[in-house]
């Protein structure tokens, strides 16, 4: 009889724990949408910043959406471009458990765990020991410092599950280490735009990277050399101001955010089943 | 030991793997064009053996190999050796079938592709050819775009073997080939070994000891890294000159 109980008892508290992730979810998604939706116009998601868009006047912050979309693009593509050599060399190139192998995978799971203030200070001395100025382009490098670790683990988990066997039955088809890694990188896709997923949500995300080291302004950006704005910053600006209707467009401006992560990862569920059908 | 001609000689092999002892003096002469089984205990170094045939066993960190492995007179492990030449000597037939993450025809042309060869009618016909020779074909010439996942286990293991045949070697390695077959799909496997003895040369890692009975013509008996004893299947079998293969084809060890 004790025993059941006990069963029970933690079952139910399994339960709520779970039920509580999808609580939390549903609280965050209702707080903002509940406080940003009469903002969300088609002025906001159209137009730059009017004077006095500061004080409750027109405008939108389509400067900060699309200055978002630029530095997460950028990062996560300059990632890719450093992260996918990385993966494959060790885990294709490099023998098994080889120093370099180990290293590295320690380095980036140190990487991993630095918190991204500590990136946006870092940008920030890179970006002044370079002699730029706030700018699309030192936030995007300081973003891709962010987002390098997050795809080398990422991928890096999905390669090494690869079976040894999948090599092996190319290696001795007399194939090369370079048609082997090919080979990994089609067996990986899903594993690939998962990493891509990840960190797209984290660099679109993060405010601390950029607030040292793409600044803020009203325009678009049309160089790299320009300032942005993003829309992290977009929301921590308006959030502290007094003045009501510029809170709830910050609200309006966190909802747009969600709404485009939430648009990336179901493209990427999608394309991601699609591609994986011819995987073992 | 054996009059054939030999196709692989083994000269003075050593192998140590993480610092243990793992291949103790290992000399032999696998002859050619005929099925020779290694048999022994699990971790008896059957399988270390075959895998320095493909050189796949240097793939592995911490591996220390000395000794001689000629093939057709090439020694293996000489450093002017190209390993890509060597592995496209040898087909390898894993014990569990692992199809390239790609379709059922891609997977036999994958061979000939990269090793050149782009002619469409070429391919067509090196995909039908293999897939026949392993009597594959009428099963799945409707549906060649298929995953080949998508095929059963049985289906996937020939598919392999067309696989490997495709890139033309002249020696097939299989690692327990059948260990994850069925009863059917096991015989499949067995026939055609039978089959592709008259043009390659087979070498199998087996423990099941009537399917050494059923394909090889010569056995190697490996005990402890080191080979106990090398003859022919009924010498080996039926009359084994030692007490420890007497006791392995016995049952009282395993």
């Amino acid at each position: 009889m004790k025993r059941k109980l006990e069963e029970q008892f933690f079952k139910f508290l399994m339960i709520l724990c779970t039920l509580s992730i999808s609580g939390i979810l549903l609280m965050i998604i209702w707080t903002i949408t509940s406080k940003g939706a009469g903002s969300l116009t088609w002025d906001i998601v159209s137009k730059i910043p009017e004077g006095g868009f500061y004080i409750g006047k027109g405008g939108g912050i389509l400067n900060a959406i699309i200055g978002s979309i630029y530095i997460t693009i950028g990062a996560t593509i300059l990632g890719l471009l450093v992260s996918i050599p990385v993966v494959l060399y060790i885990n294709v190139y490099a023998k098994k458990n080889s120093w370099l192998a180990t290293t590295t995978r320690l380095t980036s799971d140190i990487l991993f765990g630095i918190p991204s203030i500590v990136y946006g200070a870092f940008g920030f001395t890179i970006m002044i020991y370079f002699g730029l100025k706030t700018s699309l382009l030192a936030g995007t490098i300081t973003v891709t410092l962010l987002v390098i670790p997050i795809l080398v683990r990422t991928m890096d988990e999905v390669f090494r599950v690869v079976p040894e066997d999948i090599g092996n039955a190319v290696y001795s088809l007399g194939g090369t280490r370079w048609e082997t890694a090919k080979i990994m990188i089609r067996q990986c896709v899903p594993g690939i735009i998962t990493a891509i997923l990840l960190s797209f949500g984290r660099a679109i995300g993060d405010a601390a990277c950029v607030l040292f080291t793409a600044g803020y302004t009203d325009s678009i950006p049309t160089s790299l050399d320009q300032p942005t704005a993003t829309l992290p910053l977009a929301i921590f600006f308006q959030l502290s101001s007094p003045i009501e209707e510029v809170q709830n467009r910050a609200y309006a401006a966190a909802l747009i955010l969600t709404i485009i992560v939430l648009i990336i990862s179901f493209t990427a569920k999608y394309f991601s089943k699609k591609l994986s059908k011819n995987k073992i | 030991m054996t009059t054939e001609k030999p196709h692989i000689s083994v000269k003075n092999l050593n192998v140590h793997i993480d610092g243990n002892h793992i291949l103790k003096n290992i000399s032999i002469d696998i002859p050619d064009k005929k099925v020779t089984s290694f048999i022994g205990p699990s971790g008896c170094g059957k399988t270390t053996l075959l895998k320095t045939f493909n050189r796949l066993l240097d793939r592995q960190g911490n591996v220390e190999i000395t000794g001689q492995v000629l093939v057709d007179g090439e020694d293996l492990y000489s450093p002017d050796t190209e390993v890509t030449h060597i592995r496209k000597k040898m087909g390898l037939l894993s014990q569990r079938p692992f199809p390239l993450p790609m379709n059922i025809y891609d997977n036999v042309a994958y061979g000939a592709r990269i090793h050149g060869q782009r002619d469409k009618k070429e391919l067509d016909r090196i995909v039908e050819h293999y897939l026949r020779g392993v009597s594959l074909w009428d099963e799945v010439k409707d549906r060649l775009k298929d995953p080949a996942t998508r095929l059963s286990i049985g289906q996937q293991q020939r598919l392999c073997l067309a696989r490997g045949l495709a890139v033309e070697p002249e020696i097939i390695l299989g690692d327990e080939p059948t260990s994850a077959l069925d009863p059917v799909s096991t015989q499949r496997i067995e026939e055609l070994f039978l089959e592709l003895k008259d043009k390659y040369t087979l070498v199998l890692v087996t423990h099941i000891l009537r399917q050494a009975r059923r394909v090889s013509d010569y056995i190697v008996f490996i005990y402890m890294g080191e080979i106990i004893e090398f003859g022919t299947t009924e010498e080996v079998l039926l009359n084994p000159r030692e007490k420890l293969t007497k006791d392995y084809v016995k049952g009282y060890i395993s």
